[in-house]
């Protein structure tokens, strides 16, 4: 048990039913050249793995999948490492049980 | 701008939502109520366990139509280390009463009947409508709300913040902090789907009786954390938790914990086969106490998490939820009545109102805990969940050592793991925390 198991959030996120607002992103990652521990954190907080790391070595953000924890915003947004707001009214994540 | 004016305007249709917007509305308030999901639940997540006394005092016959799975007649907890559970599992058919006291539900769907009684009860209920801001005077009292539809500006004598554990609105308005890593936990979920029979038979439940399991040890690596499993009519609700600082330092990822925590020896057999129909996470207020903000001020109040009212230790928090919006909308409602204006000062009555209710007493005797258990996670996590496991196979496992020899090498792995200080120390400060 004490190995590592291999998941792909993807799946996971495979089953949710979304209401994509394109163009809107709620959360925005400050641009960087090297990034923060905060950042960093957020590359394996994130239950939605929303957070990767760019060929450039930047955390880049996509929202797409974006379960509206909160989590990186109680890591990130004291720092100034990432905006954050909730989605438009309707659009985002849409829980059929919750 | 909207120039219909309200009453008041409440900011989400959570648990807390719907108890102060149905409260007010039942006493002819003139109430408005903002929600960002498609439908009042649909962005909610929780265990889920429902208590029936606090939802009784809102709407006595619930159960002839509320969506509620299963009645509990068991009680699970688990201690785990990697392949074992020493668990503390009480059933009892007392449980099997004509109104029982605890059912589990699944909110989205709870959420949404509940606010259909909020609409019955004559509130003005707005889904899909982000508040983005609240509208305040030059003097800093809040006087209403900013939405993210056209013209959104909407004016009421009290705003009742019932948003959420993020609270984004009150940390907006610099009416309180945004929670702290060490105060909340991300909770991921998973819900799982098997036939009614199956699942009856894997807990040994009869018809609509159901179960629960809280499950702490190693699952969590070291980290302050909690499992649970709780039975639905047909599906199992399977999640795990843990303090967001903790995820923050340890690196560990909520997928990883949550799909070894499904491998585990002990749960895996029970989620077999199953279908999994939806995967989420939300954080939950475990600051207790100590973390609970201002909770009014000049035209607003805050309810349920975001004034972070949950207590960790019973897993109680929608509860506190409709019972603070219950007794905000009250308070509110009483100073209507006396024709005072909605200052800080009045609305003071539902801070005095919640402190005599169970909701502070409880959190107040447990304010030493979430320090405790966060500065020990350690050992209250991992060391002592081995050490209980390592105990009883030693205890059960027969094998021609003498007893004697056996309870002073258990004695002795103990004491060498935590020191006689550490283990009386731990006993000291839990038995001091709990009291
Ligand atoms: C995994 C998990 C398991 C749990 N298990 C239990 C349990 O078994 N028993 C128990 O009693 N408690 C449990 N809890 C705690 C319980 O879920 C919460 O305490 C409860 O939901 C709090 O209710 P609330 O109304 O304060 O917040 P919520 O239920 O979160 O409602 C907040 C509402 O406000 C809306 N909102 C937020 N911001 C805005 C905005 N800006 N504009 C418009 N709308 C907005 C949201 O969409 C949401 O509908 C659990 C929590 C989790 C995460
Ligand atoms: S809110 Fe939660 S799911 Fe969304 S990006 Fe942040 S951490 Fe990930």
């Amino acid at each position: 048990m004490s190995t590592d198991v291999a998941v792909r959030v993807e799946d996971k996120l495979f089953y949710n039913r979304y209401q994509v607002d394109p163009g809107r992103a709620h959360i925005k990652v400050r641009p960087h050249t090297t990034p923060s521990p905060q950042l960093k954190a957020l590359l394996k907080a994130c239950p939605a793995r929303c957070y990767e790391l760019n060929d450039s070595g930047q955390v880049e953000i996509t929202v797409d999948g974006c379960i509206e924890c909160g989590t990186c915003r109680v890591i990130g947004e004291a720092s100034g490492d990432i905006e954050w707001s909730y989605p438009r009214g309707g659009y985002g994540v849409l829980f059929k049980f919750g | 701008m909207i120039e219909e004016r309200f009453d008041a305007i409440v900011v989400g249709a959570g648990m807390a939502g719907n108890a102060a917007a149905l409260t007010m509305a039942k006493r002819g308030m003139k109430v408005l109520q903002l929600e960002r999901g498609e439908y009042s639940g649909s962005k909610n997540v929780q265990g889920a366990i429902l208590y029936a006394d606090m939802l009784e005092k809102l709407i006595p016959e619930f159960r002839e139509e509320a969506p509620l799975e299963r009645h509990l007649v068991e009680q699970r907890f688990w201690m785990l280390d990697d392949k074992s559970h020493v668990g503390l599992h009480y059933k009892s058919d007392d449980f099997n009463e004509e109104k029982p006291n605890r059912y589990t539900i699944i909110r989205a769907q709870f959420d949404k009947w509940f606010s259909s009684k909020v609409k019955e009860a004559g509130a003005t209920v707005l889904c899909e409508t982000t508040v983005t801001e609240l509208a305040q005077d030059a003097y800093g009292k809040v006087i209403g709300v900013k939405t993210d539809r056209r013209d959104g500006e909407i004016h009421a004598d009290v705003v009742v913040l019932a948003e959420g554990v993020n609270g984004l609105l009150g940390t907006r308005a610099g009416l309180r902090d945004r929670p702290k890593p060490e105060n909340v936990a991300l909770a991921v979920k998973e819900m799982h789907f098997l036939p009614r029979e199956t699942i009856e038979a894997r807990f040994n439940l009869k018809g609509d009786e159901g179960a629960v399991i809280e499950a702490a040890g190693t699952i969590s690596r070291g980290m302050t954390g909690m499992g649970f499993i709780y039975s639905n009519k047909e599906c199992i609700s399977l999640g795990i938790g843990c303090l967001v600082s903790d995820f923050q330092k340890t690196g560990e990822t909520p997928y990883g914990l949550l799909e070894r925590f499904k491998q585990h020896p002990s749960v895996a057999p029970l989620i077999e086969g199953s279908e999994v129909k939806e995967y989420s996470a939300h954080l939950i207020p475990e600051g207790g106490y100590n973390a609970i903000p201002q909770l009014c001020g000049d035209g607003w109040v805050v309810v349920g998490d975001a004034a972070q009212l949950n207590n960790a230790i019973h897993r109680e928090g929608s509860n506190l939820a409709m019972t603070s919006g219950r007794i905000a909308a009250e308070a509110i409602f009483q100073v209507k009545s006396r024709r005072d204006p909605m200052t800080k000062e009045n609305l003071a009555l539902y801070k005095k109102m919640l402190e005599e209710s169970f909701v502070i007493k409880d959190l107040k005797k447990y304010k030493d805990m979430p320090a405790l258990l966060h500065n020990q996670s350690q050992n209250f996590f991992l060391t002592y969940p081995q050490l209980v496991s390592k105990a009883m196979q030693n205890f059960v496992r027969v094998d021609g050592t003498p007893k004697k020899e056996k309870e002073s090498s258990m004695l002795r792995s103990f004491v060498n793991a935590r020191s006689w200080t550490g283990l009386f120390g731990d006993a000291f400060k839990f038995a001091r925390a709990w009291r």
